[in-house]
C-alpha cells in the first residue's frame, strides 16, 4: 500500500469536495439501487470489482462506493461525430454488474443524441443549457471521429448547421474532462483510414486540451464505466500510456492473458478455419491473431458480460484498439510477417513505427520460433 | 399567408445525422418535405485496394446498430464473386445471427428510439398503478413486468426525475402533446417495459454474441464459413443460445404484441398516424434460411399498392440520380457504373418558425444521399414491404400473423399502409422471427449430429478479374452489396442500403422519396414542437450512417482525392 499513500489521501480529499457539491439528482444512488432490489453487499462487492479491474489494492474499494454515490454530481455530455453509433449500442448494453448502467442512469445524461427524447430545436437547447449550467464541471464523451476536410463541412448539426468540428470544439473549451470513446474519436477510426476522404481525426488531435482515449471497436462498457470512476475518485487523468490509453485498461497485450497462449507457446496453430487446431481451440496467430500487438483488456474481460470474444469465437483479434488499425494490420486475417501489401504503399511504411517496438519484435521472434518448433508435427493440419 | 419552413436537426433516437425540413401552411398542414443526412464518412472509396477478406470487418463499421447486417453482406459478396459456398452449418449460423440481430433491433427501436413518440412519460406519473396493472390483462394473457408492485416502483423512479426538474434523457420532449393517446394507465405499461427491454436488449445482444463473438461488431464471419465452431460443438452453448433466445421471445410475445396491440387500439383514430405512406412500391428480398428448402421470407416488388400482382426483382433496373445530392451527374446510372463527383453546395439561410436558420434550397443540392428508382419509380423498403410482399405472394406463416393481428385489434387492412401499419408490421416481422427461429436452431442441431464442417478453402487468383454481390433483407429492409475484385484486391465496392431508398430526395422527374411523400398532408399540433413529424419519421427506423457512402470507379490515384473524389451515395 506504501507506493498508494498519496493517491489514497488525494481520493479521500477529492470525495470531500464532492460530497460538498449539490445533487444532481434527488434521490441518493442507495435508495435508487434499494428500490432496484440490490443491498448495500451486492454494491460494495461491484465496487470491489471496479477496484480490482483498476488494479488498486481493496483499501480503495469504500473510496469507490463512496464516489459511485456521489456519481450523481457529474452531468455528462455526449457528442456523436462520424460514427457508427455502435460505441452507443455497446453502452446501452452494460449490465455486468447491472450497477454499471444504473450509475449511468443516476448520472446526470444531458445530451445524448441516441437515447433523448428531445429533439430538434430542442435538442439544441438541451445542449446549450447544459454547456452553460455546467460550464467547466460536465464531462464531454465523444464517439467518433471528427471530420476536418473543407472546414469541417462533412459533418454539420442543428438548425444552424455548425460543423462537428466547431462543435466538439466548443464543448471541449467549457468541459471539467473529456473522453474518446471508441476508436473513431480516439485516432479518427474506420473514416480516417487510407485515403481519409473526409480528414477524419481523434479528438485530441483539434481540441487544445488533454484526452483520455477509450478506444476499441467498440469498447467494452465495463471500460468506459472505470475511467469514469477514476475520475470521479481521483478528480485527476488515470496513468495513461503513450497513446493516451488508462494503463489498467489497455496495459496489457491480448496476447499476455490469452486463454489460448499455452497452445502458442506449445506451436500449437489453427492452420485453416475450421481445422482440427480449430476445433482444439489452438492458437490463432497464423490466421492473423494481432493479439501480440494489441493493447487491450479483451482477454479477461470479454464482451456481453463476458460471453465470448472474437479470440474465443475462434477468429482472431484484429487490433481494433491501436491507432491506424486499418491499415497497419491488415489483412486481417494474415499474420503480419506474411504478405507484401498491395495498393497500400503509403501506409504500410508507418507499420514500423506504430507497432514494431522492441518488444513486439520478441514476441514475433517467439511466434517464429514456436512455428518452427511444431513444423515436425504439420502433418496434423 | 406563405407557407412557413420547419425545421428539424437533429432527429434524434435514430442512428446516425438526419436533418427535416418541413413546409406548413396556415393550418400548419404539411405542403412539402425535404430530408437531409448531413454527415458524409467515404467507407466504400477506403474499401478500394484492401484484400476482399476485410470487406465483411470494414463493411460491418458502416453502422453499429444493424451492426451484422453489412458484415453478412461485406462477406457474402465477395464468396458470390469467388463462387465459394460455405457449409450448411455456416449457413445456419449465420441465419442464427441474422435472426438474433432482428430480435435485438427491432426491440431496442420500437421501445428506445420509437417508443416516446407514442408514450408520454409524464402522464404516467397520473396513473393508477393498481388499475393499471389489471388493464395489461386486456392486451396479454399473461402480461410481463406490469405488477402493481413493479409499476409503483417505476412510477416513483421517474417521479423523482420530474419533481427535480432534472430529466436527464427525458428533458425538454414534447410531452402532452395533445397527439399523445395513450391512457395514464397505458402510457404506464409501455414505461415500465421501456426499461424492462433494456433488461432485455442485452439477452438478445448475448444471444448474438455466443455465436458471433460480441454484439455490436461480431467478429467469426470469414469468407468461406464461420468460425465459431467450438460453440457449436459445445452442448452447453447451444443450451445457453435456447435459454436466452426464449426469455427474448418471451418478451416479444408478451409485451412488445401486447403494447403494440394497445397502441394500434389507442392510435386507430389519431389522424396524425394514419397517413404517413406516400410512395406505394414496395421492395422486399428473399431472406431466413430455416433448413436446406425452406426460407422465412420471400422476395418481390408490388406496384402501386396492388397487391394481386407481385413481380419478381430485376436487378438491372435499379438506378440512382443524384440531381439533388451532393454529387454531380446528370443522369441516373445502374450502381455498378454509377460515377459521381462530390459537389458539397451547404445550406442557405433563411426564415423557420423558430426564426433565422440555415435551410434547405429545395431547387438545389441538399442531402449525401441519393436517390435510388426502381424502373423509375420511388420504393420504399422495411419490415412493412417485406410483410405486403410476402403477403401478396401467399406466404402462409405472414398471413396467418398479419390476419390474426388484424382481427384481434379490429384493424382493416388498409391500416397497413400508414405509420401506425409500419410501425405494427416491424413488430409482426419481429414475431415470425422470434417463432421460426428455433426451427433454424433445431435444423444446426440436426446436422452436427453427422457433419462438423465449418469453412469451405478457396484461393484468390490474382491474375483472374472477379465481380459478385449480396442482395438480402435486413432489419431495415433490402440491403445490397457489390464488388469487383482485380490484382487479388478490391477493384471497386458499392453498398446500396435501405435508408437510401427512403430517405432519398427529389430525383431529376421531381419525384420525392418514402420520407419526404410521407409527411405531406400531415398536421402539426404545435410546428413548434413537431412531435407528429419525428413520429413518421421514425417509423421508417432511419439509419443514417448507412445510407451515405463512396465509391471510385474510374481508380483515380487516391491522393488526388481532394481534387476530384468520385463518389456515389446511396443508404440502409
Amino acid at each position: 500500500m506504501n507506493g498508494f499513500n498519496s493517491m489514497f489521501e488525494k481520493a479521500t480529499e477529492r470525495i470531500r469536495i464532492l460530497s460538498s457539491l449539490e445533487p444532481t439528482q434527488k434521490e441518493s444512488i442507495e435508495t435508487m439501487l434499494d428500490k432496484k432490489g440490490y443491498d448495500r453487499r451486492d454494491f460494495m462487492k461491484w465496487a470491489a470489482s471496479i477496484t480490482a479491474m483498476l488494479s488498486l489494492p481493496s483499501q480503495f474499494t469504500p473510496l469507490f462506493a463512496d464516489a459511485a454515490k456521489l456519481a450523481d454530481r457529474l452531468p455528462l455530455i455526449w457528442l456523436h461525430m462520424a460514427e457508427c453509433t455502435g460505441c452507443s449500442e455497446a453502452f446501452i448494453r452494460s449490465d455486468a454488474p447491472t450497477v454499471d448502467s444504473l450509475i449511468f442512469e443516476h448520472i446526470s445524461l444531458e445530451y445524448h443524441e441516441t437515447l433523448m427524447a428531445a429533439a430538434g430545436w430542442q435538442a439544441e437547447e438541451n445542449l446549450e443549457h447544459a454547456m452553460k449550467k455546467y460550464e467547466g464541471k460536465y464531462i464531454l464523451l465523444v464517439e467518433g471521429g471528427v471530420p476536418t476536410a473543407m472546414n469541417g463541412m462533412y459533418l454539420t448539426l442543428g438548425a444552424q448547421a455548425k460543423t462537428g468540428l466547431s462543435l466538439v470544439q466548443e464543448a471541449a473549451e467549457k468541459a471539467a474532462a473529456i473522453f474518446s470513446i471508441g476508436t473513431c474519436a480516439s485516432f479518427g477510426g474506420i473514416q480516417a483510414a487510407a485515403p481519409n476522404p473526409t480528414g477524419a481525426k481523434g479528438v485530441d488531435k483539434v481540441v487544445g486540451k488533454p484526452v483520455i482515449n477509450v478506444p476499441g471497436c467498440p469498447p467494452s462498457a465495463a471500460n468506459i464505466v472505470g475511467t469514469l470512476m477514476h475520475f470521479l475518485l481521483f478528480g485527476t487523468l488515470p496513468a495513461l500510456d503513450r497513446y493516451s490509453r488508462p494503463k489498467w485498461a489497455y496495459g496489457n497485450r491480448i496476447h499476455d492473458l490469452c486463454e489460448r497462449r499455452g497452445h502458442f507457446d506449445a506451436g500449437e496453430f489453427v492452420e485453416s478455419f475450421g481445422d482440427d487446431g480449430a476445433k482444439e481451440g489452438w492458437c490463432l496467430y497464423k490466421q492473423g491473431c494481432k493479439g501480440p500487438y494489441t493493447f487491450n483488456n479483451c482477454s479477461t474481460e470479454r464482451f456481453n458480460q463476458h460471453v465470448n470474444w472474437p479470440i474465443g469465437a475462434g477468429h482472431g483479434c484484429m487490433g481494433c484498439s491501436e491507432p491506424n488499425f486499418w491499415d497497419t494490420m491488415g489483412p486481417l486475417e494474415k499474420p503480419l510477417d506474411s504478405y507484401l501489401v498491395k495498393g497500400l504503399n503509403k501506409t504500410v511504411d508507418n507499420i514500423g513505427t506504430a507497432l514494431l517496438s522492441a518488444t513486439v519484435l520478441g514476441i514475433g521472434a517467439h511466434a517464429v520460433a514456436s512455428i518452427f518448433m511444431n513444423n515436425n508435427d504439420e502433418s496434423e493440419g | 399567408m406563405a407557407n412557413q419552413r420547419v425545421v428539424i436537426d437533429p432527429i434524434t433516437r435514430i442512428e446516425g445525422h438526419l436533418r427535416v425540413e418541413v413546409e406548413v401552411d396556415e393550418n400548419n398542414v404539411v405542403q412539402k418535405a425535404y430530408s437531409s443526412s448531413t454527415l458524409w464518412r467515404g467507407i466504400e472509396l477506403i474499401l478500394k485496394n484492401r484484400d476482399p477478406r476485410d470487406a465483411g470487418l470494414m463493411a460491418q463499421r458502416i453502422c453499429g446498430v444493424c451492426t451484422y447486417s453489412h458484415y453478412r453482406a461485406g462477406i457474402e459478396c465477395v464468396e458470390d464473386a469467388l463462387g465459394v459456398v460455405p457449409p450448411y452449418n455456416a449457413q445456419l449460423v449465420r441465419s442464427i445471427l441474422n435472426e438474433s440481430l432482428y430480435m435485438h433491433d427491432h426491440v431496442v427501436h420500437f421501445y428506445h428510439l420509437h417508443g416516446l413518440d407514442w408514450v408520454d412519460v409524464v402522464s404516467a406519473l397520473s396513473a393508477d398503478p393498481k388499475k393499471a396493472s389489471e388493464l395489461a390483462f386486456q392486451y396479454a394473457d399473461l402480461p410481463i413486468a406490469t405488477g402493481t408492485d413493479e409499476l409503483t416502483a417505476v412510477q416513483r423512479k421517474v417521479a423523482g426525475f420530474v419533481e427535480k426538474g432534472q430529466l436527464g434523457p427525458f428533458a425538454n420532449a414534447y410531452w402532452g402533446n395533445k397527439t399523445y393517446k395513450f391512457s395514464p394507465e397505458q402510457n404506464l405499461i409501455a414505461l415500465s417495459h421501456y426499461l424492462k427491454a433494456l433488461e432485455v436488449q442485452r439477452t438478445a445482444a448475448q444471444m448474438f454474441a455466443i455465436f458471433g463473438a460480441k454484439q455490436p461488431h461480431g467478429q467469426t464471419l470469414v469468407v468461406g464459413g464461420v468460425t465459431s465452431i467450438r460453440d457449436m460443438l459445445s452442448p452447453a452453448r447451444l443450451a445457453e443460445w435456447k435459454t436466452k433466445y426464449e426469455i427474448v421471445k418471451d418478451f416479444i410475445d408478451r409485451a412488445y404484441y401486447a403494447d403494440v396491440v394497445m397502441a394500434a387500439e389507442a392510435y386507430g383514430s389519431e389522424p396524425s398516424v394514419l397517413g404517413g405512406l406516400g410512395v406505394k412500391n414496395f421492395m422486399a428480398s428473399e431472406e431466413m434460411m430455416l433448413n436446406r428448402t425452406e426460407k422465412l421470407f420471400q422476395g418481390g416488388f408490388i406496384k402501386d399498392g396492388d397487391l394481386s400482382k407481385v413481380f419478381d426483382v430485376d436487378e438491372t433496373k435499379i438506378k440512382e440520380d443524384v440531381t439533388h445530392a451532393w454529387y454531380e451527374g446528370k443522369e441516373p446510372l445502374q450502381p455498378y457504373d454509377g460515377e459521381t463527383i462530390q459537389n458539397y453546395t451547404g445550406f442557405i439561410d433563411g426564415d423557420t418558425v423558430n426564426g433565422k436558420a440555415k435551410v434547405i434550397d429545395p431547387n438545389e443540392k441538399y442531402t449525401w444521399v441519393k436517390a435510388p428508382r426502381y424502373d423509375n419509380q420511388s420504393v420504399e423498403v422495411g419490415p412493412l414491404s417485406c410483410l405486403l410482399v410476402n403477403y401478396a405472394r401467399g406466404n402462409e406463416k405472414v398471413k396467418k400473423e398479419v390476419g390474426d393481428f388484424l382481427a384481434r385489434t379490429g384493424l382493416p387492412v388498409g391500416a397497413l399502409f400508414t405509420t401506425l401499419g409500419r410501425t405494427a408490421a416491424r413488430m409482426l416481422q419481429t414475431k415470425l422471427i422470434s417463432d421460426n427461429a428455433i426451427t433454424t436452431f433445431n435444423s444446426l442441431i440436426e446436422n452436427l449430429k453427422t457433419d462438423d464442417s465449418t469453412y469451405t478453402k478457396f484461393e484468390i487468383d490474382p491474375e483472374k478479374e472477379y465481380m459478385g454481390r449480396f442482395i438480402g433483407e435486413v432489419p431495415r429492409g433490402v440491403l445490397s452489396h457489390w464488388v469487383r475484385i482485380k490484382n487479388g484486391v478490391i477493384d471497386n465496392y458499392q453498398a446500396v442500403v435501405p435508408t437510401t431508398w427512403n430517405a432519398g430526395p427529389i430525383d431529376k422527374n421531381g419525384q420525392v422519396g418514402p420520407y419526404e411523400a410521407s409527411l405531406i398532408g400531415l398536421k402539426l399540433e404545435d410546428p413548434k414542437k413537431p412531435l407528429e413529424v419525428i413520429r413518421v419519421i421514425h417509423s421508417f427506423d432511419p439509419c443514417m450512417a448507412c445510407s451515405v457512402h463512396v465509391i471510385d470507379i474510374k481508380g483515380q490515384e487516391l491522393s488526388q482525392y481532394k481534387v476530384n473524389p468520385l463518389a456515389s451515395g446511396a443508404a440502409c
